[in-house]
């Protein structure tokens, strides 16, 4: 029985890592190789929760909802409507210098989380979306459901991972991070410096939309405590700061090891007495401090620094 | 050629450049000197479209390109290197050079995740034709080291490099020699040679070593304060006294000298 509760403890660990992996690899994608500072990434990730839980609950109390469709058709909508929203702001904000466009991020995060809370005919406000669906929920019970999710998960990071891998070999990469290393000499080059800059702002948002999406299936219900931005925005920098900006696999496994910190620690504080315990997560947050002080101190680049794609395939000796 | 007419451009109160009218003709090497502070700079970027002027327009071979934006300049042939160098200081030398090829399907979003495929063939000529300029260049061994570990004057061979993977027209150097030691300055001026001879590659030089313009330049311009002072062989230049006051302020020098 102690087996079985730890072996679903690593279960629901390595669900919500998972989640994490794939906001994470969609930051690599704007900061790592575009150099996109989003700091409003807990804007998308609720606008994708929100439209996958809309879409595809079962029932509504007092918002609009309760279609009834399936889990595709939901992530399919968050892709859309995160896509087109990261193309408006796109439009706007993209080109900005970095630290402005960190601004413009957090300010548009916190519109979109204001809209959530006080809109409530469309998000039932601070009560939140309840009846969400789980993929695959008619087959599969109990425990088995929990295996079946963790899979599902994973199957979108490697799906993140492998789009993330062959954008950051293409022609289209390259490019990408000659703008991010020096914009007036990319122009000089020809390259359309705001087209590509919009386009990898959209594909970060559609990415970390389903990763929201994924997380509203994985709780069944979210309301926006969920969307804090010191749960998504600030955890996921950590993680890719640590895992190594500019690789998929340092993305990936800084989401493993953040979380592992974040989620364990969980756990420890437990057991303190209990007037310690009140500060437990302030605690925590000092720990992931730490932790990205020693990451840095000792990895500059993070664990997993950048690597420039192999190009093998192109000698011929 | 590429031809100024009245161009003028003011930030705010201060006009960096006034009326400037001069030409690039094709297949020379035209030099542009001056003193610092006269506008070389900002004529440069206004023909490389990274400044707009404020009035006045730019022709490349008749065509007005006056608010061509800069991304588009390099497909017209026109491409420049930077004063200070513009490498893309985290990817490695060889992709410095192949983000420079012509790129334009594999720099399709849609082609780069579910059609790879389709490039590989544009892949390999920009790999070879990037190994081909770095070893016209002599810097092939450097191939995979990462582009900010270079010294100073790799990094403008490395911009020279960037500027060869198309087929360029007109190349703008902006002091292509500042902060170059000797020797590689005159292996630098030597390619510039070659491209010339070989290629008929037009270029135009923003440089301060007159000696070395002198060397290279066919026909040199002299702005000062804004605006062109006079055009003209380098001989002539240098018996110009306008030219000699402006550079060195004046009579001061043909006191020391007395």
């Amino acid at each position: 029985m102690e087996l079985s509760g730890l072996f679903f403890y690593f279960v629901s660990f390595l669900t919500m890592a998972g989640i994490y992996a794939v906001i994470c690899l969609a930051l690599n994608i704007q900061w790592g190789f575009g150099g996109l500072f989003n700091a409003g990434i807990a804007g998308f990730y609720a606008i994708g929760a929100y439209s996958a839980a809309i879409i595809t609950s079962t029932a509504a109390s007092n918002n609009v909802g309760g279609f009834q469709q399936s889990i595709f058709v939901g992530m399919a909508v968050a892709a859309v409507i995160a896509g087109l929203v990261g193309w408006g702001i796109a439009r706007l904000c993209v080109s900005l210098k970095s630290d402005y466009l960190a601004m413009a991020t957090i300010g548009i995060a916190e519109i979109i989380r204001l809209i959530i809370v006080n809109e409530e005919w469309l998000t039932n406000g601070s009560l939140g979306v309840s009846n969400i669906p789980r993929p695959f929920e008619g087959v599969f019970k109990g425990q088995t459901a929990e295996i079946v999710f963790v899979l599902f998960v994973w199957m979108i990071v490697l799906l993140t991972y492998f789009i993330s891998h062959r954008l950051h070999k293409s022609p289209w990469g390259r490019a990408l991070r000659a703008i991010r290393d020096n914009e007036d000499a990319a122009e000089s080059i020809g390259k359309d410096t705001h087209s590509f800059r919009t386009q990898t702002f959209v594909i970060g948002a559609i990415f970390m939309a389903l990763a929201g999406a994924l997380s509203a299936h994985y709780f069944k219900y979210f309301s926006p405590d969920a969307t804090e931005p010191i749960l998504i925005t600030f955890l996921a920098w950590v993680m890719l700061i640590a895992g190594g900006s500019g690789n998929n696999k340092g993305a990936i496994a800084g989401a493993l090891i953040v979380w592992a910190i974040w989620s364990m620690t969980e756990i420890l504080t437990g057991f303190l007495p209990s007037e310690w315990a009140t500060r437990s997560s302030y605690m925590r947050m000092l720990l992931i401090g730490l932790f990205l002080q020693f990451v840095l101190q000792r990895y500059r680049s993070g664990l997993l620094p950048e690597r420039a794609p192999k190009l093998d395939k192109l000698r011929r000796s | 050629m590429i031809q100024l007419e009245n161009v003028s451009k003011r930030f705010g109160g201060l006009t960096a450049v006034h009326n400037c009218s001069f030409s690039i003709p094709t297949g020379q090497i035209t030099g542009v000197i001056g003193p610092n502070g006269a506008g070389k700079t900002t004529v440069f970027n206004m023909i490389a479209g990274l400044l707009q002027p404020s009035s006045g327009q730019i022709f490349l071979d008749g065509e007005d390109i006056t608010s061509l934006p800069a991304h588009k300049r390099q497909s017209k042939g026109l491409y420049r290197t930077f004063q200070l160098a513009h490498e893309f200081s985290r990817m490695t030398v060889v992709e410095n050079l192949m983000v420079a090829a012509d790129s334009s399907i594999g720099e399709n979003v849609f082609n780069a995740i579910f059609r790879p495929s389709i490039f590989q063939k544009h892949e390999h000529a920009a790999y070879d034709k990037a190994m081909e300029t770095l070893r016209f260049l002599e810097i092939e061994k450097l191939q995979d080291e990462l582009a900010g570990n270079l010294s100073g004057g790799q990094k403008k061979l490395l911009e020279l490099g960037r500027t060869l993977m198309q087929t360029p027209k007109v190349i703008l150097l902006d002091e292509i020699g500042a902060g170059v030691n000797r020797s590689l300055l005159s292996k630098i001026a030597v390619k510039i040679q070659q491209l010339n001879d070989d290629f008929g590659y037009t270029f135009c030089l923003i440089e301060h070593d007159l000696d070395y313009v002198s060397r290279l330049c066919d026909e040199v311009v002299v702005l000062a304060q804004a605006t062109v002072l006079t055009t003209g062989t380098i001989d002539k230049i240098k018996r110009d006294e306008r030219v000699v006051e402006a550079y060195f302020g004046g009579g001061k020098y043909e006191g020391a000298h007395a």
